[in-house]
């Protein structure tokens, strides 16, 4: 119990650090926005973008999660915060949950902005009937998404080429969510006729890679974390 | 490659008369390869007919399926290792040696199936590249060892590469699964597997089913030897990369005017040491 | 045969990269084994 306790605090203590700093709101934010922006002008089709609106939505939220788990990378380089966490002797565990679900809370603030963006710039409407699949594919893929970015996130605080690399470890370990969330959501949207009951065997392959990371992250991030 | 000598005095200075990386066990095993390729050449190219449906391009076959499957085999390996460097008591950096070996070896196998695949796409379906679940896998997984291969590459001492490495390398292998199903999920274009088919069941003539199993053959002797080879040479680099760094102490003490003899050094001198680059990589 | 160059090719690409990538590490361990006493070398 102490060892969820001690996650809940350091969640709290990383999302103070991050409305304090306003850079999640007033950069990644905007930054996911445009990006939606972005793929509307490259498409330039309204009936292309209410068909693959899902894909993007999803596309976003994977490069705004680079750019949060880079920030909060080098947050942790900066002050040797991640070092007095560590000797502090706060179990890595803990540590890793704590730091997971900030990053989950984040990530779920910014999808319901990004879900509502692409309601009014792709025309995407969301049917009453898809609201429980919409809603627990995009925690469970989320919180896998979560769990990833923050296990890399580790292992790359404190490497000095960290903004290149870090895009090149990850996108590929995310790619299956990307694949898995993207067919959910077209379901729970009903996209191109899908419907609602297709989208749950997709949501069980999400929920095996978050088991997986979440039990691999648990393991991993102690060792990874303690040079 | 010279025969191994005995070293003659462990006190003098240290000898390097044994030259490269093979014994007896890897020529033996390289020749096999050598006879087993051979082989594969005789029966893919001549010996075994050409297919109902695919005509002679079935031939790329031979080199196609091997090589994955020994890249699949190669990253398990990776995997397993570096399990063993994490999870065992003494963290031995030979684990994490295989480990990299092994994947590298892996990628490169990975990579001449996309290409021998893409030749293959071309004659039979008139394109390069298909975005279908099997290709799209295939790539992932090899941008993935490829990320795991810069990672090795990061610099830092041996056991933060090791550590570094190992968290990557162990759940990366998850992959291979979705890449081996990834027809079945997805229901694509791509041939269903014909040998290690779910229900057991194989459907392939023989003479092309011994082609296949001659290149499985082939191709696991080649791993083998290339494995053996490249974890030795891992440790010849790991240890010249220490030696190096020694060396540049040594070579700061003399220009501090220390007495390089004894062991004594003072502490604006261990201060220097933290400005020695270590070689292992650019950091 | 049909397609010969694209099969013969696809031969030649396969073993290629396999014999290169054979070639260099053999290479290199024979350059890093003269920096290197008998002793590391744990395979003698």
């Amino acid at each position: 119990m102490i060892r969820w306790r001690h996650a809940m605090m350091i969640a709290r203590k990383d999302l103070l650090v991050e409305w304090r700093s306003r850079i999640a709101t007033n950069q990644v934010l905007p930054f996911a926005l445009v990006t939606m922006v972005l793929f509307a002008f490259a498409l330039d089709s309204e009936s292309v973008l209410q068909r693959v609106a899902p894909g993007l939505v999803w596309l976003a939220v994977m490069l705004s999660m680079l750019v949060l788990v880079q920030r909060a990378a080098s947050l942790e380089t900066e002050d040797q915060a991640l070092d007095a966490l560590r000797i502090s002797g706060v179990d890595p565990t803990s540590v890793f949950w704590g730091k997971s679900i900030a990053l989950l809370a984040q990530l779920l603030v910014l999808e319901v902005v990004l879900v509502a963006a692409a309601v009014v710039l792709y025309r995407a409407d969301v049917p009453a009937g898809g609201i429980v699949l919409l809603v627990t594919s995009m925690l469970t893929a989320t919180a896998g998404v979560a769990f990833v970015g923050t296990l890399y996130g580790g292992l790359a605080a404190g490497i000095s080429g960290r903004e290149t690399l870090l895009p090149l470890l990850v996108l590929p370990v995310v790619a299956p969510v990307l694949i898995g969330a993207t067919r959910a959501l077209e379901s729970a949207l009903g996209t191109a006729g899908a419907v609602t009951s297709e989208g749950w065997p997709w949501v069980g392959l999400l929920a095996v890679f978050t088991v997986t990371y979440g039990v691999a992250g648990s393991l991993a991030y102690g060792p990874l974390t303690e040079d | 490659m010279t025969q191994t000598t005995e070293v003659t005095s462990p006190q003098s200075e240290p000898t390097a008369t044994v030259s490269g990386t093979g014994t007896v066990a890897t020529r033996i095993i390289g020749i096999a390869a050598l006879i087993a390729t051979a082989w594969l050449v005789a029966f893919g190219l001549g010996f075994s007919p050409a297919d109902r449906d695919q005509d002679e391009s079935v031939r790329i076959m031979y080199v196609h399926v091997p090589s994955i499957w020994v890249a699949y085999v190669a990253f398990v390996v990776t995997a397993a290792a570096s399990g063993g460097y994490l999870f065992s008591k003494r963290h031995s950096l030979g684990f994490d040696r295989v480990a990299g070996a092994s994947a590298e070896i892996g990628a490169l196998f990975v990579a001449v199936t996309l290409v021998s695949g893409m030749l293959w796409g071309r004659l039979t379906w008139g394109v390069f590249w298909q975005w279908d679940a099997r290709l799209t896998t295939t790539a992932l997984l090899f941008v993935t060892y490829i990320g795991y291969l810069a990672v090795r590459r990061l610099g830092g001492d041996h056991h933060q590469r090791a550590r570094r490495s190992a968290v990557i390398g162990l759940p990366a292998v998850l992959l291979i699964p979705l890449v081996h199903w990834s027809v079945v999920l997805w229901r694509s274009l791509h041939q269903e597997a014909t040998v290690l088919r779910p229900d057991g069941q194989v459907s392939m003539g023989g003479l092309m089913l011994f082609s296949l199993f001659v290149g499985v053959v082939a191709f696991s002797l080649i791993y083998l030897w290339l494995v053996i080879h490249r974890s030795r040479v891992a440790a010849l680099a790991d240890f010249a990369d220490d030696r190096l760094l020694a060396d540049a102490l040594v070579a700061r003490r003399h220009e501090g005017g220390a007495d390089t003899d004894s062991n004594h050094v003072d502490m604006s001198q261990t201060a220097d040491i933290n400005d020695v680059q270590h070689p292992g990589g650019e950091r | 045969m049909n397609d010969a160059g694209f099969i013969f090719g696809s031969y030649a690409v396969t073993f290629g990269a396999i014999a290169l990538f054979a070639l260099a590490t053999i290479r290199r361990g024979r350059t890093l084994s003269a920096q290197v006493p008998d002793e590391e070398k744990y395979w003698t």
